[in-house]
This record gives C-alpha cells, structure tokens and sequence, in this order.
C-alpha cells in the first residue's frame, strides 16, 4: 500500500485547529493536576507507536528494519509506561466520599 | 477519496474516533473529579489505533515485519508496564521523563527509517522538499528529545548529581545545533542515501540533548521535563506529516501546545523565565547570598512534639524531603493526631515543591490526606502570621526568604511560602547542606526557627511519638 501525502494547506489547517484545541484544553487546569496531566500528555503522543509500526512495516533494507524494531519498543515503551504511571497516579484522586 | 480502499476508510475513521477520544481523555484529565476516567478514555484511543494500524500490511503482508512490529510492541510495552507498576510514587517524575524519552526516540526513529530511504515522495510523485524538511526537523527535535530526557531521568535518579557546566557552553551549544541543522539540510540534496551523513545527523542530534540538558540544575528539571516533553508532541506532529498520519498530527499538535502552555505555567510558577532556565548557570554565582546572622538551632523531638501538640495552629510545608523519605503516611499519621488534640492542622505547598508541580499533592493524595486541609501559595500566605508552629519537612527553597529580601540571590522574585512569618518554625532536615539550588536558607538561621535534624519518616515517627506522650 502506498502512503498519500497530505495536502500542504489541510495539513497546516489541521496544525493549526489541534494547537488550539491543546491550548484550551489545558488552559484551565488546577496547580494539583499539572504532574498527572503532563504524565497524561506524554501517554498520548505515544500515538508515535503508529508511526513506528508504518516504518517497520514498510522497511527493507536491515539496517531500516534495526532502527524500525528500536522505534517500535520505544513507542510502546513510550506508550505502555505513560499509561500506567498515569493511572496509579489519578487512582489517588479520590473525592473524600470514595475514601476506604 | 472515491477511490480509498475499504480497509484505507476502515484505518483513517478508526484513527479519527482516536483523535476524537485523546481530546476527551485529556479534557477529562484537567479536572480532578473526572480526571480518573479520562485516562481510560485516551488508553482506549491507543488501543484501537494500534490494532487498526495492523491493517496497513493486509494486502501485502511482509511476515518478518509484522513479527518484528508485535515483538516489539511486547518487549517494549511489557518493559514499561513493569517498571511503572513497580515505580514507587515518589519516582514518578523522573519515569515520566524516561518514558517521555523513549516517544522522543521513537519519532527520531521513523526519521532515521525516512531518511536512509532517501527524500520523501510528494503529492506530485516528485521528492518533496517540504516533507523532506519536516522529517529532518522532527528527527533533529526527536533525537535532541531522547537524549535531553535521558539525562534528566539521570539527574533526577541522582546518577549524575553536579551538573556540567564550562565556560561559553551557549556558543558550543548553539553551534553544535546549527551544525546539525545544516547537515540536516544537506541530507534533502542528493546526499540523503549517504549513510554516513545521516548517522552523523542523529549522532549530533543527540550530543546537543545531552550539552543542552547537563548545565541545567536540579532544581529546574520540571520545567525541562514538561518542555521535552512538549518537543515530542511536536516531533510526532512533525512525523506525522511525513507518514500522512492524522492522528499523529492532532495528537502530537495537541500535546506539543498543552505541553507548551504547562512549562510555562511551571516556569511562571518559579518566576523564572524559559530562557533563564535553559541558558543561564543557575545557582553558580550568588551561592553566598548575602551576610548570615545567627546560627543554626538544633531541637529535640520531644520539644518540637509539645509544641505542636499545645499550638492552636499548625501548618506542614512538605517538600521534596519527605519524597525521598516516603514520610507521607507518617505526616498525615501526625497531624490527624494532633487534629484529635484540637489543633488546627493545613498543609501548604508551593507550586513547585518536590520535583513537579502537583508532586506533593498526588503524595500526601496517596497517603488520604483529604483535598480541604491542603492550599496553595495563594491561598494560605497570609496565615503563616497567625500561625503558631510551621512544620518544614524537606522542604528548602520555597521558604527561603532571600526571595523576598534580596535582589542578588538567584531565586529573587520566586513566590515563596512565608514559613518566617510564623511565631516557630520548627525544620526537618536530613543534614546541615544546602537545598538543591545550592542557596544558603536565612530562614534556618532566624530566631524564631529549630532545626530537627534527621530522615524526615523517623523524625516525624519521634514527632508522633511525642504528641502521644504529651
């Protein structure tokens, strides 16, 4: 399958609406949530993962092949790690009412 | 669009709920009652994403890729979840940082991949120059990512605990930079399959990560963190481009200025600019801070425990201190003892106690304290004056009062907690050293102030022991 490039103008229009969107996502946040918020925001641009699974995917040469499988472990690395850590530490954000 | 294959409309939808459940998810996150949640919403856009993604190899499926893909995704993914379940929670910054790392790698990774095939292809079918520019751009930021992040996951582990510095460090790092961005540039011209030449690329790439990161001080790793951290965002929006990926697009776009926003939130909150946090040698120069009078006053538990126990009002500073000494339960142990005696009891935390803003609060979270008896700098300032016992716990420069008085110091102008302002301040303190700026703390040598020497989980577990007997 061949990948097809974007076009130039939609691409920077695309560009342009998400950095936007991240900025009023975050605007309002509360000094308590910036730690699991930035841990949140590294999980998600472990979406890199896909990218590293198209590079592999399409490798042919060995050297592409070496430096793709490094890509693809890092991403999950990337990925699999950001969630977790996200989680255990929002697991904590109990209202008093669901304390044990 | 007329003629995307089923399974091309099967992908790029699949990519667009993912996008549309990232966005949520962090929506989500930015608020603490919803916030538990949101993770789960973005974990299940990944998850599709990357199951989706497989379909990408369904006509023509190359088996030793696919195998190298899910070996991959298995050796990495069970490497992170081990070590962050196992991760204690006074580590997580540092595990954001090696994970934030390992996303920036990734990016310089599919660069690399890009690059050794040559300049990308355009619409026109023609090597583009702006794809072939957008890659050079997202690997340089990828693999300057990796390494930065990699030596501050170091600095922050205390592997590497006095930071480099040498004279005139901007201009090598400024040239070292733009070395690599000419090689870069050369890679778009006919020299793109010259391996030797991409290989030099990353190799600079990741030595301007490392000089960039080395000179900056401990003290100041949660700024950088959060910007590396936001450089990925833009590496994988970058990356993106180059592999028409929407999702990445959004993705890394949307992490690149959330993460933008949150350093400066960080660095707004240490009144500190970015620029002085990356370029100026912090801490070198006014290490003396001005004439000390006084000394310091040692104090024994039980004294500090009687005090607390017949004060009307008590407030805890925690600091990074009681991290390292995993002293939370103990703290809260405390003061629901002295809270059962009468005494008023709040905890203050300053926007960037610990090693990140909010670290404090997700551990005395951890340990039940309940959200109402924690304030922010804002909130709890003007108390410090009617208060009759200030306990510090690991805590240095966010209640050194230089910060108020004197112009020179290197954190003049920081927001601090004014702990001084206290009828007694009573100090736990590991050692006589310096905090982790290397400031002298005026605030230890003032009158009114005690020093409680002492890892902070025993002295705090001879404070209780005190309470109870008085």
């Amino acid at each position: 399958m061949v990948i097809e490039p974007l076009d130039f103008f939609i691409a920077i229009y695309i560009f342009m609406l998400a950095a936007f969107t991240g900025y009023e996502i975050i605007a309002k946040v509360p000094v308590i949530l910036h730690t699991p918020l930035m841990s949140g925001s590294n999980f998600v641009h472990g979406i890199v993962l896909v990218g590293a699974m198209v590079a592999l995917g399409f490798a042919e040469s060995s050297v592409g092949r070496v430096i793709g499988f490094l890509g693809v472990v890092l991403a999950a690395g990337n990925a699999v790690g950001g969630y977790v850590v996200t989680e255990r530490m929002l697991e904590m954000f109990k209202a008093s009412g669901e304390r044990k | 669009m007329e003629d995307m294959t089923f399974t091309e409309f099967l992908i790029k939808t699949t990519y667009f709920v993912a996008v549309i459940l990232f966005v949520i998810g962090l929506k989500r996150m930015s608020s603490p009652r919803t916030a538990r949640g949101g993770v789960v919403w973005a974990g299940w856009g990944m998850v599709l994403a990357t199951l989706v993604t497989f379909l990408y190899f369904w006509h023509d499926p190359d088996w030793t890729n696919i195998g190298l893909i899910v070996l991959g995704i298995g050796v990495g993914g069970a490497i992170a979840w081990w070590t962050g379940k196992k991760v204690a929670m006074t580590d997580m910054p540092q595990m954001i940082a090696l994970y934030n790392g390992m996303g920036g790698g990734a990016a310089g990774a599919i660069a690399a991949v890009t690059l050794y095939k040559g300049v990308p292809i355009g619409a026109d079918g023609e090597p583009s120059l702006t794809i072939g520019f957008l890659a050079v751009l997202g690997g340089l930021i990828g693999a300057v990512s990796f390494s930065g992040s990699l030596i501050a996951f170091a600095k922050l582990q205390g592997w590497m605990t006095k930071p480099i510095r040498f004279k005139s460090a901007n201009q090598v790092n400024a040239a070292l930079l733009v070395a690599t961005l000419v090689i870069g540039l050369f890679l778009l011209g006919n020299y793109s399959t010259h391996i030797v030449l991409v290989s030099l690329f990353f190799v600079l790439a990741l030595v301007v990560g490392v000089t960039l990161t080395n000179p900056i001080g401990g003290a100041d790793m949660p700024v950088v963190i959060s910007l590396y951290n936001a450089l990925t965002g833009l590496a994988v929006a970058f990356k993106g481009f180059v592999l028409a990926n929407e999702a990445m697009i959004i993705a890394g776009t949307v992490v690149g200025a959330a993460g933008t926003l949150l350093t400066q939130l960080m660095a707004k909150a240490m009144n500190r600019s970015l620029a002085s946090v990356l370029f100026s040698a912090f801490g070198d120069e006014a290490v003396g801070g001005g004439e000390i009078s006084g000394s310091m006053k040692p104090i024994e538990p039980s004294d500090a425990g009687v005090m607390m126990a017949y004060a009307e009002r008590v407030i805890v500073v925690p600091g990074y201190g009681l991290a390292v000494a995993q002293a939370q339960h103990k703290v809260w142990e405390l003061a629901q003892l002295l809270r059962e005696k009468g005494v008023k009891v709040s905890f203050a935390i300053h926007p960037v106690a610990g090693r990140m803003p909010g670290h404090m609060n997700v551990l005395l979270a951890e340990a039940g304290v309940p959200y109402d008896l924690i304030f922010d700098l804002d909130e709890i300032n003007a108390d410090f004056e009617k208060t009759d016992v200030v306990l510090v716990i690991g805590a240095n420069d966010v209640v050194n009062p230089v910060a108020r008085t004197d112009p020179s110091s290197p954190i003049y102008g920081m927001p601090i907690l004014n702990a001084d302002k206290a009828k007694n301040v009573i100090v736990n303190k590991r050692g006589k050293g310096k905090g982790f700026s290397g400031i002298e703390n005026h605030l230890f040598y003032l009158d009114n102030t005690r020093m409680l020497y002492g890892d902070a989980q025993a002295a705090v577990a001879e404070l209780i022991h005190a309470v109870k007997a008085s």
